[in-house]
């Protein structure tokens, strides 16, 4: 059950990548790219991370996907069905990510200590798990984190908006 | 929801993650649209989460301190909220670039060049 539930989510979180690097509608790369998030939300799940498979949906699919959406269509000019092109470099990035794909996976198949089965998992992760373990032991960078993010949408306001009534 | 039968292992888990990395490295590689290249880099840091969770999931004992089982969570957390601020300014950078220059293409935007 669990098997086939993964192979399905985790081959429609690659196809669905595979389409947002390969579709020539930025529109279309746009809402693949949320449905490669849904996957990967599905694949926390069945890794018993269920607080971080409710994040993944609301920050990734929810908030991110929607901002790409309007900053696509903020910047769109010209035809929609041509606004995603290639460079002409994309023959040597075609060749150097496979290469370092094929490098990760022998790595990942000729390490033996990571050839392991799933021990029964017994110790959470849900949001009163994680919370815990944020306010104690990771606080300072639970702390940092939050400066991070209200200075990031600060800065982000004013970037795109402006400051008013300056010069 | 606890999958007790999960015959899944976690080298592919491992593969998985490697494949979304590299579809999003070819984006960031080969893609002309602005947009695009931060979308790619999105798919990225998905797959570092990945790697993340699943060595969270697999290579763990009891032995270990409780306060400990859930860092690679913990890990993933602060990769989505770094991700979240840097699409956030990012696209501000993308709009505002557009505004100046009226264009999305990577391949344009030389003018620190000399």
């Amino acid at each position: 059950m669990g098997t086939i539930v993964f192979f399905i989510f985790a081959i429609l979180a690659i196809a669905a990548a595979w389409g947002v690097v390969t579709s020539k509608n930025i529109v279309h790369s746009a809402f693949y790219l949320a449905l490669s998030f849904s996957g990967v939300a599905v694949l926390y799940v069945l890794m018993n991370a269920d607080f971080l498979a409710a994040v993944q949906l609301l920050v990734y699919t929810g908030a991110v996907s929607i901002m790409v959406v309007f900053a696509v269509m903020l910047t769109l000019r010209g035809d929609v069905c041509d606004s995603n092109p290639e460079n002409r470099k994309a023959g040597w990035g075609a060749l150097i990510s496979a290469l370092v794909f094929v490098v990760i996976a022998l790595v990942i198949y000729t390490n033996p200590d990571w050839r392991v089965l799933a021990s029964p998992w017994t110790s959470g992760g849900t949001a009163q798990d994680l919370s815990l373990l944020m306010l104690t032991q990771y606080m300072i960078p639970f702390e940092a984190a939050a400066v991070l993010l209200t200075v990031a949408l600060a800065g982000a306001v004013i970037l795109a908006k402006g400051v008013k009534g300056n010069k | 929801m606890n999958f007790t039968n999960l015959s899944v292992g976690l080298t592919t888990y491992l593969l998985v993650g490697a494949m979304l990395f590299c579809l999003g490295l070819y984006g960031v590689f080969s893609k002309r649209n602005i947009i695009a290249v931060l979308m790619s880099i999105e798919l990225m840091l998905n797959a570092v989460n990945i790697n993340f969770v699943a060595f969270n999931r697999f290579v763990w004992n009891q032995k270990v301190d409780i306060h400990y089982i859930l860092t690679g969570h913990v890990a993933a957390l602060f990769v989505i909220v770094v991700a979240a601020a840097e699409i956030a300014v990012g696209l501000a950078l993308v709009i505002t670039i557009y505004r100046n220059r009226h264009s999305t293409n990577v391949d344009e935007f030389n003018w620190l060049k000399w």
